[in-house]
């Protein structure tokens, strides 16, 4: 019994040291946090992600995580010509939106757009910053990278799992001389919620929508298939399964050197993933009709060098600025993007907003990002 | 026991009339009620926590419990394009992987235990001992990878195209179902990793608790004329009893609740209940880590953590029984654990 009484005193002893730890721990964290309510905004109920401090020379952003390389790295690139600082948190689309809904950002980052009425009810402003888009990769022993070539249908049937088997006669007949096996289409889809996740399923929707019919989000419930988590884990599962078709990001399965297949564009052509097709379908887009929101869905676009599933993702800023200073150094940045950013995309496998569409953001949609009245930029 | 003796040589009750005449007393009797006070805050700081916690997780699931009602927990339908989200493949893929993590690690771990305990040399159940801890200090992330790499496509070619050829391959749980996907990721692989990643917390307890049976007691044993067997059987692992039930809580607890390394393995489908071991299926933890971080749905958002919460409430449930059971067990073997 002594013995006892006396480990747990030893227990309680360090129990106390660890209670002091935290309470100064604490304090610490009260002290340092206790700035960032000064403006007095509330702070948005996203985990792992802290507003910080507002100053002059430092644009805050927060939201999707496919165009965060790129936007991390404009802002190094675009410190070193200006002297402003970008700092970009990469907390995913949903945590995007809700910061600038909060106004605890300068901008938030979505790769699916708002449509107008939710624009409307937060007082936001919403235009493209970068292209991208999904491609599909095959794990098929003795298919080359773009060797295979799939139809819009044969796609919507395969992750519809109507199309269930490799030797199919409808991909035999698209591919003559290419060996199919005869065994059974593993799909993989991702299992989180993703902007991937969103162009691919509105692509179904909208190019093979008579077989397509699980709808179109970030998230759905699928017919068939595996889940991997993020591009990794599908890639992952992918190559690991002999068989297996899924798509990906095109800078992800680039960087990888994955096999990605050919597909047939709205207006018939068989096309391969590059930098060019995606380029075709943000120019052969029809962005005048989507002012005012720029609610665009770049999926099944026309054009003869057009690949199918591109997507934008959008920068959203409040309309009403509290701050002119702060908004204009947002704008500035984003046009520095626009006119100086294109090399620095395509070295990330990104896809630059053409000059018509950028000309159209700035003369359309920027003049209604005003402080009292007074557009904050130029 | 030596070192706190010398670290610690005032008794509780003794020195209190000692502390008032001394001077040096004196301030060890000021320092006393700081340690109760900070001792009681530290634990009323606890309860907060725990309380704070549930309370917490039921003001935000209420929009989900309120709105969609029991459907979370009794239909499959989880699709955020028709705002439905029913968890029943969730709540069966937790268990289920789960149950093929404990089947799994429990005889293993036993196992070991008796091994480096009873049978090897002091010097190598060391080396084996460290071995088992350090497996336990690899992050679950580095499990999901190696099972995706290493593990997956084992059994994808060559374990299930092995066992559909037996007779097994044709029972109910192992026949393929209607969403087989070649077996790889499934159930039963998740249920693999997370039985390598309890093995280690299940064997090292279960290794103590075997340690603290008396020497004199399997010497008793041994001296009657008893196999080393029937010492390990009757004497050892019914005086460990208990404890070992605690350690297989410890590592169903951890299976349980495991998040990363099953949502890489699982097969992430959530939208139907698996029919066999080797369907893709997904599990409460793992559902929640890849769908919250993009859910803009407010239901969504709160039937994720209403999930959470019915998490927490599987977990305190599973405590609760292991703690009866070990007071029933201790009741029955008189006191001792």
């Amino acid at each position: 019994m002594k013995t006892s009484a006396r480990s747990w005193r030893l227990i309680l002893l360090v129990a106390a040291a660890l209670a002091i730890a935290a309470t100064a721990l604490t304090a610490a964290g009260c002290g340092g946090s206790s700035n960032t309510d000064a403006g007095g905004t509330p702070a948005p109920a996203i985990s792992g992600f802290t507003p910080q401090p507002m100053s002059a020379d430092t644009i805050l952003g927060a939201g999707a995580s496919f165009p965060a390389p790129l936007y991390m790295k404009w802002g190094s690139d675009y410190n070193g010509v200006s002297g402003v600082k970008l700092n970009y948190q990469s907390i995913g689309s949903g945590g995007g939106i809700s910061a600038i809904e909060a106004k605890t950002v300068d901008f938030g980052a979505s790769d699916a757009p708002l449509e107008q009425a939710e624009l409307e009810a937060n007082g936001l402003a919403q235009f493209p910053m970068v292209v991208g888009g999904d491609v599909l990769v095959v794990n098929l022993d003795g298919v080359a990278d773009g060797q295979l070539k799939l139809t819009p249908d044969l796609v919507g049937g395969i992750f519809m799992g109507t199309v269930t088997t490799w030797n199919d006669p409808a991909i035999v007949k698209l591919n003559p001389g290419v060996q199919l096996p005869s065994t059974k289409i593993n799909v993989v889809h991702r299992s989180d919620g993703s902007g991937t996740t969103w162009i691919f399923t509105h692509y179904l929707t909208d190019a093979a929508g008579s077989i397509w019919t699980a709808g179109a989000d970030k998230e759905i419930a699928w017919p068939v298939g595996v889940g991997g988590k993020g591009n990794e884990g599908v890639a992952a599962s992918v190559q690991q399964l002999s068989g297996s078709i899924g798509y990906v990001e095109y800078a992800y399965a680039k960087q990888t050197g994955m096999t990605t297949t050919q597909l047939q564009n709205k207006d018939g052509q068989w096309v391969k993933p590059s930098i060019a097709s995606f380029a075709a379908a943000a120019a052969n887009a029809d962005w005048k009709a989507s002012l005012p929101s720029m609610y665009m869905v770049l999926v099944n676009q026309p054009g003869a060098e057009t690949w199918p599933i591109t997507g934008a993702s959008f920068i959203l800023m409040q309309k009403d600025q509290a701050d002119a200073a702060r908004g204009k150094a947002a704008l500035e940045f984003f046009n520095w993007g626009y006119t100086s950013g294109a090399d620095g995309a395509t070295a990330l496998d990104y896809v630059a907003i053409p000059v018509g569409v950028y000309d159209l953001v700035q003369k359309q949609v920027w003049p209604t990002i005003t402080m009292s009245g007074t557009p904050v930029w130029p | 026991m030596s070192t706190v003796e010398l670290e610690a040589p005032r008794s509780p009750g003794a020195p209190r009339g000692a502390a008032q005449a001394a001077p040096r007393g004196r301030r060890i009797s000021l320092g006393d009620p700081i340690f109760q006070g900070l001792a009681t805050a530290c634990g009323l700081a606890l309860a907060v926590a725990m309380f704070g916690l549930t309370g917490v997780l039921v003001y935000n699931s209420w929009p989900a419990i309120s709105g969609l009602g029991t459907s979370v927990l009794t239909t499959v339908a989880w699709s955020p394009v028709d705002h439905q989200y029913g968890a029943l493949a969730a709540l069966a893929g937790t268990f289920l992987s789960t149950l093929v993590a404990m089947v799994i690690a429990v005889p293993l771990a036993l196992v070991i235990a008796l091994l480096l305990v009873e049978l090897v040399h002091p010097a190598v159940a060391r080396v084996v001992g460290t071995a088992i801890e350090m497996l336990a200090a690899i992050p679950s992330i580095i499990f999901g990878m190696v099972g995706i790499f290493v593990i997956v496509p084992f059994i994808q070619d060559r374990f299930v195209p092995w066992l559909l050829t037996t007779p097994l391959g044709s029972l109910p749980g192992i026949k393929p179902g209607a969403q087989f996907q070649g077996g790889g990721l499934s159930i039963f692989t998740a249920g693999v990793v997370l039985a390598f990643m309890v093995l280690p917390f299940i064997t090292a307890v279960s290794r103590d608790v075997l340690r603290m049976v008396p020497q004199v007691t399997k010497e008793a044993g041994y001296g009657m004329g008893s196999t080393t067997w029937e010492v390990m059987h009757k004497i050892s692992l019914r005086y460990a009893n208990s404890g070992i039930v605690g350690a297989v809580f410890i590592g169903l607890g951890r299976a349980l609740g495991e998040t990363m390394a099953v949502a890489f393995l699982i097969g992430s489908v959530y939208t139907s209940i698996p029919r066999s071991l080797f369907d893709p299926g997904t599990s409460i933890a793992s559902l929640i880590a890849n769908t919250f971080s993009e859910a803009t749905d407010k239901i969504q958002v709160s039937a994720l953590i209403e999930l959470g919460l019915i998490l927490f409430l599987i977990t305190v449930v599973f405590q609760i029984l292991a703690q009866v059971w070990l007071r029933r067990v201790q009741r029955s073997t008189g006191g001792r654990a």
